[in-house]
């Protein structure tokens, strides 16, 4: 791989890294059967310069932010390199989020460019908070030939032959504003610089390593963190190969594993989940004869594995499992969410390592990660290197606050000092997630002390921010919670939020209320959507500003009402 | 009946099947996340299943935001 340490940004790395191994294959973009692009290294460089030179003649300089809203695909990295190349900013947004909740991002963020799909880009031309759209220059990627871009331009025409001139950038400039959470309420856009991604790249690499021949699957949102360092930033540093697919389906990732003989890919327990359902689905269908060796190799597996993976044995005795993963995957990183152990073992056991890891956006993405020597299912595993890990406050078993710091933390929360201090206390990260480090040093999850949950997909949802869809609801007060915050437990899994309603006094929680409750709920993304409500009759304490107190509210809640009282919608 | 609620009936009569529940415990504006208990990957699941049904290729992206069977049918229909 390239020595990271010798380079001041992104962008230049990626240029050394395009000139270093121009005849690899470094994307291939698959749609089902078909496969869209397969582009080496050279390649991607042709595509990308004559791109930076028409975005530089647009006006893209040091320091100007620039927006992707894309599907996971090849256009996605081949406009983020060109970004970085004219030493822009990079601000990528989630595809999944609605039209109203990128147009606020995009606000936020002060983006002056946007590259973004055509069906992305209609949704939100037709929202009604497109008028107040203030990004200078849009390019909409697949337009049909007919489409009314309303103002856009198409980005597959929007190409300049001049040579364009690479910005250099310091290790300390800022290289992307990535949003961890905030919509509707509090907006968290992490600043992260050059230097974060450098160093953190640095460190997943050196137990994970890529090299030419790699191929790793892309699946995860190429705008979440993870798949930013190790879908994009880390093969590409190593001659690495990454496979896109535009679709989901489980029937092709599947056929990829094989099709393209994937070695590592990223996923967040949803997927895992699935194809361990897939997996024990198949195991139960074999006649029982079969099975019983099965269960028979699995053991013997487990015993020879115990101390570390051989992928080679367990090739060998489980040669059926391994071809239906392509026959040449090395490790399945699993992170974004808590992951329950008897799923990770499951993988291991049959020799696949899940390596199981903990981190956020605001650290750089990955603070811990499972070295697989030993493999432990009951940890998020160790911190990677350079990362020092603290538990603030223990109490009597070791438990408190998982606080962190290293050269990977972002700077701060873009144009929020308050949350900034509230969050980087003395250089150290304050994660909001209970744990403890074990003597040999892993760490594990024992829940959470923020009010925000994490579901199995891996999305932080923050209370604050669902609270905005109950606006104007016909009751005295109201307040959203996660469930676990009020009655804390050491559970990271199944986390839910609950609204609480305080009626007028005169108020009964009627039908017509709760229907409305419900319809407002069914607006919501299905992850982000409160289960039940409670029902609660004391004035809510508040600040001089009207701000609820909700530390104070929630105290108070635990105090008299258990979960129990939570009805569920 | 018009085509769209041929096209909203054949949705749910496949989701029953798919999701081996009862036909007539499924209506139109039923969420199906919450009726089925379902995720966003089981529900892909359910989308191949009506591509090969109507002979139409859905992109992923035609689920996004989409909750309730009809308006499923309606992304349908458009393709039809």
């Amino acid at each position: 791989m390239l020595d990271l340490r010798q380079y001041n940004s992104l962008g230049e790395a990626l240029c050394a890294a395009l000139d270093r191994w121009p005849d690899e294959i470094c994307l291939i973009e698959a749609d089902r059967e078909r496969e869209n692009a397969r582009l080496t290294y050279r390649q991607f460089k042709e595509q990308a310069l004559p791109l930076a030179s028409r975005l530089q003649k647009a006006g893209l300089q040091d320091g100007t932010r620039a927006a992707i809203i894309m599907t996971n695909q090849s256009k996605w990295l081949i406009s983020a390199h060109a970004i970085f190349f004219c030493g822009g900013v990079l601000v990528p947004l989630d595809y999944k989020l609605t039209a109203a909740e990128q147009l606020q991002l995009l606000a936020h963020s002060r983006a002056e460019f946007l590259i973004i799909e055509h069906h992305l880009w209609r949704a939100l031309t037709q929202a009604e908070q497109f008028k107040n759209l203030a990004v200078r220059t849009v390019l909409v990627t697949e337009a049909p030939p007919s489409a009314d871009l309303a103002g856009a331009h198409r980005w597959e025409h929007f190409r300049a032959e001049a040579e364009p001139t690479f910005i250099p950038r310091k290790r300390n400039d800022p290289a992307c504003i990535v949003y961890s959470s905030g919509t509707g309420g509090r907006p968290k856009g992490c600043v992260l610089a050059h230097e974060n991604y450098l160093e953190q790249c640095v460190a997943l690499t050196s137990l994970y390593p890529f090299w030419p021949g790699v191929r790793y699957l892309s699946i995860l949102p190429t705008n979440h963190a993870i798949d930013f360092m190790v879908g994009f930033i880390g093969p590409f540093t190593c001659g690495a190969t990454v496979v896109h697919l535009r679709t989901l389906r489980p029937e092709f990732i599947r056929e990829a594993f094989t099709k393209y003989k994937i070695t590592y890919m990223a996923l967040v327990p949803t997927i895992l989940k699935n194809l361990e359902r897939g997996l024990r689905q198949r195991f139960a269908e074999l006649p029982s004869g079969k099975r019983k060796i099965l269960n028979a190799l699995i053991a013997t597996n487990r015993a020879l594995t115990r101390r570390r993976p051989h992928l080679k044995i367990s090739r060998a005795l489980l040669p059926q499992v391994h071809q239906a993963f392509g026959g040449q995957l090395r490790a399945l990183f699993v992170g974004g969410a808590f992951t329950e152990p008897e799923t990770l073992q499951f993988f291991y056991d049959l020799g696949i390592p899940v390596a199981n890891g903990y981190g956020c956006t605001e650290a750089g993405t990955t603070i811990t990660v499972n070295d697989l020597k030993p493999f432990r299912s009951d940890t998020v595993g160790k911190p990677l290197p350079g990362m020092e890990v603290k538990i603030a406050n223990p109490g009597a078993e070791g438990i408190g606050e998982v606080t962190v710091r290293s050269r990977t933390l972002m700077s701060h929360y873009l144009d929020d000092p308050e949350m900034t201090a509230e969050t980087i206390v003395d250089g150290w990260l304050m994660t909001g997630d209970l744990g403890r480090l074990d003597p040999s040093g892993h760490l594990q999850l024992l829940g959470r002390k923020k009010n925000m949950i994490v579901t199995e997909e891996g999305k932080n949802i923050y209370p604050e921010d669902v609270e905005t869809c109950f606006a104007g609801l016909a009751v005295k007060e109201f307040c959203v919670f996660a469930a676990n915050y009020l009655w804390p437990t050491r559970t990271l899994v199944g986390e839910q939020l609950v609204l609480v309603l305080h009626p007028e006094s005169a108020q009964e929680i009627d039908e017509a209320l709760l229907q409305d409750v419900a319809e407002r709920n069914r607006r919501l993304l299905n992850y982000k959507r409160i289960s039940g409500y409670l029902a609660w009759d004391g004035d809510f304490p508040r600040t001089a500003s009207l701000k609820i107190k909700r530390v104070e509210l929630a105290e108070q809640i635990r105090q008299k009402r258990g979960r129990s009282a939570v009805v569920p919608l | 009946m018009n085509s769209l609620d041929n096209t909203t009936d054949e949705v749910l009569r496949l989701a029953a099947e798919h999701f081996k529940v009862e036909r007539d415990q499924l209506a139109p504006d039923d969420d199906f996340f919450k009726k089925l208990g379902i995720n966003s990957l089981q529900a892909l699941d359910l989308l191949t299943r009506i591509e090969q049904h109507f002979q139409i290729e859905l992109p992923d992206y035609e689920l996004q935001g989409v909750t309730d069977f009809r308006t499923l049918a309606q992304r349908i229909q458009s393709r039809l």
